[in-house]
């Protein structure tokens, strides 16, 4: 990994056009600003991480499904299956 | 096609109902072919891997329990299957059903987008810091109905 010292308002530039920048610091807090093309998606990891152990935890689901009946008023369904 | 599937065993699929995950699924980056199946109980459907019979995924349309529902993902992941309007894109949260059914949860945070004619799939991130990766369903059911 490659490790750079940085201050407050310097930056860092990767590949063609993404550009990281400290913005403050505070204690054990960094505030980044990243700019970056819009086809380049930036995430925190954990939400990243969230999503991964979610995925994991619903592959394990009860095959057995609960029903919602009484719970869902007809109007309130989304597209129904038959314009699947 | 004959496949087997994690909630009915093998079972004669359409080509239709056949999908693909260029990226596969957040976690399952490997499992990329899928099919869609509804469930034996309205509104679920499954999302069945073809690869391994075991991993199957619970889906629901987000509207059905939060009719504000509204997308938040970045352009590109829709431009990466091919869709360039509503109409052509279905759009599920993957359900989480613990042990306690009462307690089970959709994933809003991490939508399942599928172009519906092209039968491509991916998981987007949600833009919007609203949507979370749990929403106990029965609750905002309940909220709807006041």
């Amino acid at each position: 990994m490659l490790v750079l010292a940085r201050r407050i308002n310097e930056r860092i530039i990767i590949g063609d056009g993404i550009y990281v920048s400290v913005v403050d610091i505070k204690g054990d807090q960094v505030k980044l600003g990243i700019e970056a093309p819009p086809q380049v998606k930036v995430y925190r990891q954990e939400i990243f991480d969230a999503i991964q152990e979610e995925n994991r935890k619903a592959a394990q689901s009860h095959g057995e499904l609960p029903s919602l009946n009484g719970f869902i008023d007809e109007g309130s369904r989304g597209s129904s299956k038959e314009d699947r | 096609m004959l496949i087997r599937s994690k909630p009915f065993g093998e079972i004669e699929i359409d080509d239709r109902q056949r999908l693909y995950f260029p990226l596969g699924v957040l976690g399952f980056e490997g499992l990329k072919d899928y099919a869609l199946m509804d469930a034996t109980q309205a509104p679920f459907y499954w999302l069945q891997s073809l690869d391994v019979q075991e991993i199957a995924f619970i889906l629901i349309e987000p509207r059905v329990f939060r009719p504000d529902y509204e997308i938040a993902v970045p352009d590109s992941d829709l431009e990466e299957i091919g869709i360039e309007s509503s109409e052509q894109m279905l759009v599920f949260a993957i359900v989480t059903v613990p042990d306690d059914h009462r307690q089970m949860t959709a994933n809003l945070q991490g939508p399942v987008l599928i172009n519906r004619a092209r039968r491509l799939g991916r998981q987007s991130i949600s833009t919007d810091p609203k949507w979370l990766v749990r929403h106990l369903i029965l609750d905002e059911l309940a909220k709807i109905r006041g």
